[in-house]
């Protein structure tokens, strides 16, 4: 018990130590310009400090919770779920015999989206500027089904073979048209939905998945196929957003009239 | 101490319902499709406690630390009225936060990999090596470019989309050109470069930009840097592997 317990401090005190390192050319970037530049003192120099070290605890603690239950657990089932012993097929796969890897890939997309620290950080300053007409939650929620499609769509692409490219070229050819109909408040948000959604909790998952599949189904190769993933989580969350957008504009207007 | 009390709990229960969608699925995956036993669910626990507490601190941080400095750096330097400093803030913030952010390092390596087996660089370890740092300093210089342009944007009052979607018609005429074993990195290295700390800086950032200059409004114009913090590095690590 005791030994654990400190193996955990370990290992805290080392993702401390990395996120530290993570922070501190943000941090050096700041301070030089604050000391050289602007020249004025911070009105609150404690509490935004505070603040800093909240942040730097809240991260190593959360990628030592996410290391220690889920990365694992989630590898470790990607890995299961594409293996082909599990799918009990026979001997030739069809796309349609990798249902439960699409399945699973939505559902990660989607659970892990809605954990994301950045899009949180996002959601609440959308909601605090304009002024609650943009609501924390639904913004959240369109994100994660968007990454959740997104996924499950670079499963089967991985699957199939197809190339990357028409899948990514088709996806700007309807950001494009959906900018054209949407409301100007929100392009600037929905495009950015799009950054904000692959990062600490999705990221690993997501290759994990990508590798996964790719080194499994017959014909593909790890390091050319593997990739692609992270690009469909960041393409269709500003597909989401956009729609939700169109459709909240246009109840609004039906209510309205 | 006593002030953040009761947010810190409520934001405590928020976090762990922003959380129990990933165990649900990890647990019904495991148990209803896979149908193996959790191997420790004593783990399992304790990580999502980490997790949750983890998640609490960090919105505390945001609000009391990023976004304040954020916001109160753009007011000073729009008050200021330098647009060279704040240009070269943005992009050394650009710069400074991305060319030592872990995701990148691992999709570097996997890069000089994949460029290695593709015989585009030569397969030892030192020229990998080269291909990887190459790589990272390529995408930082991309990323500090992307924030400069964004503030650039603010100022000006650009509309963001005709300067996205011309990006968009740039990489896809550039896929065309460029090595196909680059063109999956380089869809992937957009995504992966904007981590925890950057975003609700660089948010606050641009938000403060457009609410302290007169005529520009904060939802519209403030909205934008992490879309071309995103967008360029697909453009330049093409361009990277046009060129090596």
């Amino acid at each position: 018990m005791i030994e654990s317990l400190l193996n955990l401090l370990q290992q805290f005190s080392h993702s401390m130590m990395a996120t530290s390192r993570d922070i501190l050319p943000i941090a050096a970037t700041i301070i030089g310009f604050q000391l050289l530049v602007i020249r004025k003192p911070l009105k609150n120099p404690k509490k935004i400090a505070i603040g800093f070290f909240y942040v730097l605890i809240g991260i190593a603690l959360f990628l030592e919770g996410l290391e220690l239950a889920l990365f694992p657990l989630g590898k470790l089932m990607a890995t299961q779920l594409t293996n082909p012993e599990f799918m009990q097929a026979g001997d030739v796969l069809n796309w349609k015999d990798y249902s439960w890897v699409y399945l699973f890939a939505f559902c990660i997309g989607f659970s892990t989206t809605l954990a994301e620290p950045s899009l949180l950080a996002v959601a609440i300053k959308a909601q605090e500027i304009s002024g609650g007409a943009i609501k924390s939650w639904p913004l959240r929620l369109a994100v994660s089904c968007g990454v959740a499609f997104g996924i499950a769509l670079g499963a089967f692409r991985i699957v199939t073979g197809t190339e990357l490219y028409m899948y990514i070229v088709a996806g700007y050819i309807i950001v494009i048209i959906q900018t054209a109909f949407s409301p100007k408040m929100i392009i600037g948000l929905a495009y950015d939905s799009g950054g904000v959604t692959t990062s600490t909790v999705t990221v690993p998952l997501v290759t994990a998945l990508g590798l996964g599949l790719a080194s499994t189904v017959p014909g593909r190769n790890p390091l050319l196929d593997g990739f692609g993933l992270i690009a469909f989580a960041s393409l269709f969350p500003i597909i989401a957003v956009l729609a939700y957008a169109w459709f909240a504009e246009h109840r609004f207007m039906r209510k309205n009239s | 101490m006593k002030l953040i009390r009761i947010p810190f709990f409520r934001q405590l229960i928020r976090s762990f319902f922003d959380l129990a969608p990933i165990l649900a699925v990890v647990s019904i995956f495991q148990l209803v499709v896979i149908r193996q036993p959790i191997p420790d669910v004593t783990s399992l626990l304790a990580g999502t406690l980490l997790v949750v507490v983890g998640l609490t601190f960090f919105v505390q941080g945001l609000e009391q630390g990023l976004f304040p400095i954020g916001e109160t750096m753009a007011y000073a330097f729009a008050k200021k009225g330098s647009l060279i400093w704040l240009l070269f803030f943005a992009f050394a913030l650009g710069f400074a936060t991305t060319v030592a952010e872990p995701a990148l390092i691992a999709v570097g390596d996997e890069a000089a990999s994949v460029a290695a087996e593709g015989g585009m660089i030569e397969n030892s370890a030192q020229s990998k090596q080269r291909y990887s740092l190459g790589l990272r300093f390529t995408v930082a210089f991309s990323v500090g470019l992307a924030i400069l342009i964004g503030v650039l944007r603010i100022i000006r009052g650009w509309p963001l989309q005709y300067l996205i979607i011309s990006g968009y018609i740039g990489i896809v005429i550039m896929t065309f050109f460029a090595p196909p074993e680059i063109v999956g990195i380089a869809y992937d290295s957009g995504g992966v470069t904007t981590s925890t700390i950057t975003v609700p800086l660089v948010t606050a950032l641009g938000v403060g930009l457009a609410s302290s200059i007169k005529g520009r409004n904060p939802m519209v114009d403030g909205f934008g840097l992490i879309a071309f913090a995103s967008l360029t590095p697909m453009i330049f690590v093409m361009i990277y592997g046009m060129i090596i």
